[in-house]
């Protein structure tokens, strides 16, 4: 056998991207510093057809000045991107197709702009890879979908592109260190370039050009939740939730989802967990941005840790207080990293609850409706069971134990726990939208764009347990389909799922302990109103911190 | 948009009419509404009369009625309820509360 290579040159992406240096080296100023006005020549200089571009887009921080500029090169230089970032937020980040300048997209969350992607897929102006999770698209930004040229933002930078991203951390590592260990390029926009900066988040030497932007990053208050928004029924699933899923099963380490019922659940925690006799049972350990319903939670001791995706708005200070609770750097101020609280959801945690749009019969959910390609973000990371998880916990064995078809599965004797999942619903949301339907608007969504899935945020096999106002299905502890498909119909109210539930069977799984209701459960119903909220309003947040927790202008009513 | 009025009528075994002559509760807000309930000789039954802006939920309202009367073994009451889109839970809540209220031992 002859040793001989096929090849002679293994560093022609290093070659290439020294080229494209060159072309930018006209725009440079002191150290790594492009002014403002440079910018879009400097992208016209760095960037190729067909190349893979990532414009940080995370779920909160958006590097919006740098998509700006992308909108503006040149489409005649530039065309047929792949654009692979987590989310899209911006109506920038869709004019690129809308331009011809970018063609394909891998990406995981949509929001606002999840009409749009429908639209383009439907005219052709766009190309969709994959809807992925955060983790599984972080994964592949290592392995087929490499940024060469990555666009971040960053709260602070030195003239040696040196970054801080503090509080805000979120996505860029992750990009950073993907695109340039492939010996991509990135460009960092910053709020303020500073001689010294608080701490280094990012090494210089990871970092090509940093351009101070006109206004600092655009960032949303995506998981701040007005207490005086809480219904009565989010206050009647919490105290179900507390009661027959926290307490039964001593969940210490969670997710929560980002709408009202689980904000409800964390305002309950020091009135009705305190009533129950769950401090220091439940609750411990968080993965969750700084939420400021929290904040009461926190202050009556209920909480030991909190490692967080991102930042939120107004919640600097009071986390920066916090350190023992909070993972904060030596400069005071918290790091996120949502790669690393990612990994934590997933493997990490006993149990995720969040809240859902539909349910089917067989116990797949999903906020997926028929003209929105949105996608889900983080949440099928945390609502799934970790199949590699191999640590033990009291909360993860028993929901394992009584898993119905454990024996079937791994034999009688070997002991193997089981993720909580639970989902949230409301039989009839606003608008009296049914919770519960026979078929999924996945389906109408996958035919309407096209897609080789049904976009489903959890699927049946993982969920364990569904909450509604009617009451708690254990949904793992059912034996067959069957079984389980009662159970949904048992718990789904007046919707048409619920409607065809047998009421002998409904009665037999309540015997059996796979349907509880709150009277089951020794929950008295006409005591579920929010005077039981530990805060009733965002000023109550306020004065809980100690004058800490600065809210947005919005939620300042007072 | 115009309001329509429901009429129902309900019977359940061992029914018993409210401790007071009649209680209120709630208001008609946005997703909310107002209870009344009225001791009334019905012959154990109970009427319940419903104006709501909700068109098509005619037969949910008469199951969700049905389910309380049945639940509670409410009797000789009627009951006027005045909706403004409140949803399913919601309804049941209030109805639960309202008879709560309408059996609390206080001094009249």
């Amino acid at each position: 056998m002859e040793f001989k290579s096929t090849r002679t040159e293994w560093d022609t992406l290093k070659k290439d991207t020294q080229e494209r240096m060159k072309a930018a080296a006209p725009f440079v100023k002191e150290g790594k510093i492009v002014d403002q006005k440079d910018t879009v020549a400097l992208l016209e200089a760095v960037i190729k057809p067909f190349d893979k571009v990532n414009i940080e887009g995370n779920n909160q921080k958006q590097a919006d000045f740098l998509a700006k500029c992308l909108c503006q090169v040149d489409p005649k230089k530039i065309h047929d991107l792949h654009m692979v970032q987590s989310v899209l937020t911006l109506p920038e980040h869709l004019d690129v197709f809308e331009k011809g300048i970018a063609k394909k997209l891998d990406m995981s969350f949509s929001g606002p702009q999840a009409g749009r992607i429908a639209e383009f897929l439907r005219e052709g102006k766009l190309e969709l890879g994959a809807i992925h999770t955060y983790l599984e698209l972080y994964g592949r930004y290592f392995v087929d979908l490499t940024p060469k040229v990555a666009l971040v933002a960053a709260t602070m930078a030195d003239k040696d592109g040196n970054l801080f991203t503090g509080f805000s951390t979120e996505d860029t590592p992750a990009i950073v260190e993907a695109t340039k260990f492939r010996q991509g390029i990135v460009i960092a926009q910053v709020n303020k370039i500073v001689d010294k900066l608080p701490r280094v988040d990012i090494p210089g030497d990871w970092v090509d050009f940093v351009i101070q932007s006109p206004k600092p990053f655009y960032i949303e208050p995506l998981f701040t939740r007005d207490p005086a928004l809480i219904t009565d029924a989010q206050v009647l699933k919490g105290m179900m939730a507390i009661k027959g899923i926290y307490g039964e099963y001593g969940v210490q380490s969670l997710n929560h989802g980002i709408g009202f019922d689980t904000a409800a659940i964390e305002l309950l925690l020091p009135t009705y967990g305190e009533e129950l006799g769950l401090k220091g049972k439940i609750c411990s350990h968080f993965i969750l941005n700084p939420h400021p319903t929290l904040i009461p939670a926190i202050e009556t001791g209920w909480v030991q840790s909190v490692h967080s995706f991102g930042g939120e708005l107004g919640m600097e200070d009071y986390v920066a207080a916090r350190s023992d609770v909070f993972f904060v750097g030596p400069d005071g101020s918290m790091r996120s990293n949502r790669a690393f609280s990612q990994t934590a959801g997933h493997y990490a945690i006993d149990m995720f609850i969040g809240g859902t749009l539909q349910i089917d019969p067989y116990g797949n959910s999903s906020t997926a409706t028929a003209t929105r390609v949105a996608g889900f973000g983080g949440a099928p990371n945390m609502g799934c069971d970790a199949k590699g998880r191999r640590h033990s916990s009291g909360a993860w064995l028993k929901c394992g134990e009584e898993y119905g078809i454990k024996d079937q599965l791994f034999g009688p004797e070997l002991h193997r726990g089981k993720r909580l999942v639970v989902q949230l619903a409301e039989t009839f949301r606003e608008k009296l939208a049914p919770g519960f339907v026979e078929e999924l608007d996945a389906f109408a969504l996958a035919k309407n764009a096209n897609l080789a899935i049904e976009p489903v945020m959890i699927y049946g096999d993982d969920l364990t347990h569904i909450i509604t106002e009617e009451g708690i299905a254990y949904l793992h502890k059912c034996r067959t389909m069957e079984e389980r498909t009662a159970a949904i119909r048992g718990i789904a109210g007046f919707t048409e799922v619920g409607m065809k539930a047998d009421p002998k069977e409904t009665q037999r799984l309540r015997e059996l302990g796979i349907i509880k209701t709150a009277a089951d459960l020794g929950i008295d119903i006409s005591r579920a109103n929010r005077s039981m909220l530990a805060a009733k309003n965002v000023h109550n947040l306020v004065e809980w911190s100690h004058g800490l927790y600065n809210p947005p202008a919005k939620f300042r009513n007072w | 948009m115009a309001l329509q009025v429901l009429n129902f009528k309900f019977k359940t075994e061992a029914p018993k009419t409210i401790a007071k002559k009649w209680s209120h509760l709630g208001v008609t807000g946005s997703g909310d509404l107002e209870v009344l309930m009225e001791q009334k000789e019905l012959g154990g039954a109970v009427t319940a009369k419903v104006v709501t802006p909700v068109k098509g939920f005619d037969a949910v309202w008469e199951k969700m009625l049905g389910k309380f009367v049945n639940d509670c073994h409410v009797g000789d009451v009627s009951i006027e309820i005045n909706d403004d889109n409140a949803t399913p839970i919601v309804v049941y809540m209030r109805l639960r509360q309202a008879l709560a209220e309408a059996n609390a031992k206080e001094a009249e």
